[in-house]
């Protein structure tokens, strides 16, 4: 096979990749932000049921979890009611959205309390304060976590496989069959260039954010 | 009419008792400054008046109207609670500054967002047409921008009002965190010991600023450890003890014949620092 074979068929591979990535990002992040406000909530049943959530998820290790999205519900009901990839993006989804959560809470409640009070004494309402005020001080502080966290999140792709979701590594190891191996070193070419990608727009938003200080 | 009473007031955190009973009255351009060892309840005093804690008894008036009372039945809403919070304004020790705005932006955002509101409410409720709405709407930005302007000169920040607040010395950051509280015209503007975060050269700058809001007839509460400010600028000083006023009266009186015991002791012991 010509490198530019390998090259695409990699490609193709590296879009599924891309299309876990992507669509967990976009649904996990609103998704952490909900469930750091049900942690943080006054509401102590509601507090603590996502607090032992959010330990249950995070304590699972995520290969483990994928199998048990994806066979649970056929174990228990005798038929999958959904496929591979949506399997794939819920625990995905889940998962990620517990260590958002995280980051967001440690990220709220570092804002001093005296910030929303000033907002207080000055007339606004509290969701006025939070978007006016402490929304851009959050996203200044999560910044470089949730750096650290989405560049994992683009490997962690890697183990959709386990339930046979054909993303790069995999299509790799559809070469090896072939009796090619240097396309398996060759994925992490791509991985290198989109998280080299993602380091320097994270770097970017850091610089954005550095006008002022908290 | 006094444009502030406060009768009976009574906090408790848990089992301590923090606020005992304390009352008092303020005229309309009065300055009040309230001294006090640390720990005898003067924040948590100032906090009861703007709503950011809610006294277990007594009652606040605002020139004449009731602005809190504990024996009311019905709670408020957080609606009702925000509209009568501009009665008062607070300047904290700490300055809470919004960061990551200029100053002048820290000046009209809370503003800009009262007056949308409002202007939206009278649209809604057949005050004004949708023409004049869309012209004050219009113009909006511009006065509140000039009236913004106006208060940083007031605070001598005029050069200044673009700037962070992490570009700001503490006592420019205290002049604008002042200003920011005058953009919302309260009636009673209190100020949590206003210079104790600040080095000591940079306290003449803010003190300089509220002796000239005292000018300006800006009804004024002050909690501070600055006996030299209380003496000068105050009308009236209230001395603070465990949650219960120890002493009252004009600064002469305060300071020249202390009647208590405690408050003699305190006024040695500050006189020696
Ligand atoms: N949120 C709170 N929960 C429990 N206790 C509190 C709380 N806030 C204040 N207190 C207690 O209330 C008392 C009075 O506190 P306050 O801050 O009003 O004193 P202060 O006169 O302002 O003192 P300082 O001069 O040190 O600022 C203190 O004993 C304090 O520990
Ligand atoms: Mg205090």
């Amino acid at each position: 096979m010509s490198f530019l074979e390998v090259t695409l068929e990699l490609l193709s591979g590296f879009s599924m990749t891309l299309a876990i990535f992507s669509l967990t990002l976009l649904l996990a992040l609103p998704l952490g932000l909900l469930i750091s406000f049900c942690t943080m909530s006054k509401f102590k049943p509601l507090r603590y049921t996502f607090k032992v959530i959010v330990w249950i998820v995070r304590g699972v290790p995520l290969m483990l979890f994928l199998f048990i999205v994806y066979y649970f519900p056929g174990f228990v009901l005798g038929s999958p009611i959904y496929g591979r990839f949506t399997a794939t993006i819920i625990a995905f989804v889940v998962n990620y959205a517990c260590y958002f959560s995280e980051i967001f809470r440690a990220g709220i409640e570092a804002i001093p309390q005296g910030q929303t009070e000033a907002g207080l004494v000055l007339g606004m309402t509290r969701i006025q304060i939070f978007t006016y005020v402490t929304l851009q001080q959050v996203i200044k502080r999560i910044i470089p976590p949730m750096g650290n966290e989405i560049i994992t999140l683009v490997k962690d792709t890697a183990l959709a496989r386990v339930i046979t979701v054909v993303e790069i590594i995999w299509r790799a190891e559809q070469l090896m069959s072939k009796a090619i191996i240097w396309p398996l070193f060759y994925t992490a070419v791509f991985y290198l260039a989109f998280v080299g990608a993602l380091t320097l727009l994270f770097g970017y938003l850091e610089k954005k954010q550095g006008y002022y200080k908290i | 009419m006094s444009i502030l009473e406060v009768n009976n007031i009574i906090k408790n955190f848990g089992q301590t008792e923090v606020l005992k009973d304390i009352s008092f009255t303020l005229e309309k351009g009065e300055v009040l400054a309230i001294i006090g060892s640390s720990g005898s309840g003067k924040t948590t005093l100032l906090r009861c008046m703007n709503y950011l804690e809610i006294p277990d008894g007594g009652t606040i008036n605002v020139n004449g109207i009731s602005y809190f009372d504990a024996n009311e039945q019905r709670s408020l809403s957080e609606k009702e609670i925000r509209l009568r919070r501009l009665h008062f304004g607070l300047v904290f020790q700490s300055f809470n500054l919004f960061p990551q705005y200029t100053v002048l932006q820290n000046l009209i955002l809370a503003p800009r967002l009262l007056r949308k509101y409002e202007l939206k409410t009278a649209l809604k409720t057949f005050q004004i047409t949708k023409n004049e709405y869309k012209e004050k709407k219009a113009a909006l930005s511009q006065e509140l921008e000039i009236n913004a302007r106006k208060l940083i000169a007031k605070v001598g920040l005029t050069e200044k009002a673009d700037f962070y607040p992490c570009q700001l010395s503490g006592g420019q950051q205290q002049r604008a965190a002042i200003a920011r509280a005058l953009s919302l015209t309260p009636d009673i503007l209190c100020f949590d010991e206003p210079t104790s975060a600040l080095d000591p050269e940079l306290t003449g700058e803010v003190l300089n600023v509220i002796k000239d809001l005292k000018s300006n007839d800006t009804t004024m509460i002050v909690v501070t450890h600055e006996m030299e400010f209380a003496k000068h600028v105050a009308d009236k000083v209230i001395f603070m003890v465990n949650g219960v006023i120890e002493e009252e009266g004009t600064p002469k009186e305060v300071f020249e014949t202390p009647k208590s015991p405690i408050l003699q002791a305190f006024l040695g012991r500050t006189a020696l620092k």
